[in-house]
């Protein structure tokens, strides 16, 4: 996990290019005004900000963080059609139930995204995380954390923690490297 | 043709969109219901914005891009809003239906 980035000047890099998209996609245009202009934000806005905010682990394998993101969004497209289905079945059907799923990642920033990617993909929305305060203290061993999720039909429970761990966790572990 | 590719989109977004409402209606307690609206509706809006992006671009001022930006957004903020509503249930304790399995999994409030 690294929480200081390489450039003084530059605390966020990806916020600061995210940044300079959204600009130019608001105004949609790519004059030379308007890129100067998102150019200017975008290294102004992070800077001016980062005294407020907490430190934030940073994205380190931006290629692998493209993948996940692709696969997150092919991943939602099936989830839709899947609950699509569930849904205009009949309700006898379904079995919901509530499942704790053990967690490797620690820190708030990459438990966020996993929780959110759980509840756009297939037939899961994340309700609660234990236990819920962050802990960061130097030095020491970081809590064990659980995330407890909503499942519309469950079938077979390890399974489904299986796929969580291995589709959706493993690759932030990597992309935040923590 | 144009024509044709943007109706198909509107009808498929509005057909994900009817569904997801439905299942609002039909599922039987508060937690299924939740289903519904934080993913079916993702996909039928991203279509219908798909579908506006293609209308002006192709009809009117010439290409459109900021719809991209309000799918963005609300891919950010369907999972957000859809996990305050559990949490504030989890909290009032609300009743889930009987068949629902784990229930020993959720942990009482700090």
């Amino acid at each position: 996990m690294r929480l200081e980035a390489k450039f003084k000047w530059l605390p966020t890099p990806y916020r600061s290019l995210l940044l300079f998209a959204v600009w130019l996609l608001l105004n949609n245009s790519v004059s030379a005004g308007h890129i100067l202009l998102a150019v200017t934000l975008a290294v102004v806005i992070p800077l001016a900000t980062s005294p407020f905010r907490t430190k934030q682990p940073l994205i380190i394998k931006p290629g692998l963080a493209f993948r996940h993101l692709m696969l997150v969004l092919y991943d939602i497209i099936t989830a839709n059609i899947q609950v699509a289905i569930l849904i205009l079945g009949p309700n006898k059907k379904l079995t919901p139930g509530f499942v704790k799923v053990p967690l490797d990642l620690a820190h708030n920033m990459p438990i966020t995204i996993l929780a959110s990617t759980v509840s756009l993909t297939p037939g899961t929305v994340s309700a609660e995380l234990y236990p819920w305060r962050e802990c960061l203290a130097e030095g020491k061993e970081p809590e064990k954390r659980f995330l407890l999720i909503h499942v519309l039909n469950l079938e077979d429970e390890q399974a489904l923690i299986k796929t969580i761990k291995e589709r959706y966790e493993a690759p932030l572990k990597e992309i935040f490297q923590c | 043709m144009i024509e044709w590719i943007i109706s198909i989109l509107l009808l498929i977004g509005g057909g994900f969109i009817l569904v997801g409402s439905i299942g609002l209606v039909k599922m039987p307690d508060f937690f299924m219901r939740l289903h519904g609206p934080t993913k079916a509706t993702t996909l039928g809006m991203a279509l219908l914005l798909i579908a506006a992006m293609i209308f002006l671009s192709t009809t009117q001022i010439g290409l459109s891009v900021k719809e991209i930006l309000i799918s963005l957004f609300l891919l950010l903020t369907a999972p957000i809003s859809g996990y305050m509503m559990i949490k504030s249930a989890i909290h009032h304790k609300l009743d889930s239906i009987e068949r629902t399995t784990g229930k020993d999994n959720i942990e009482d409030d700090v």
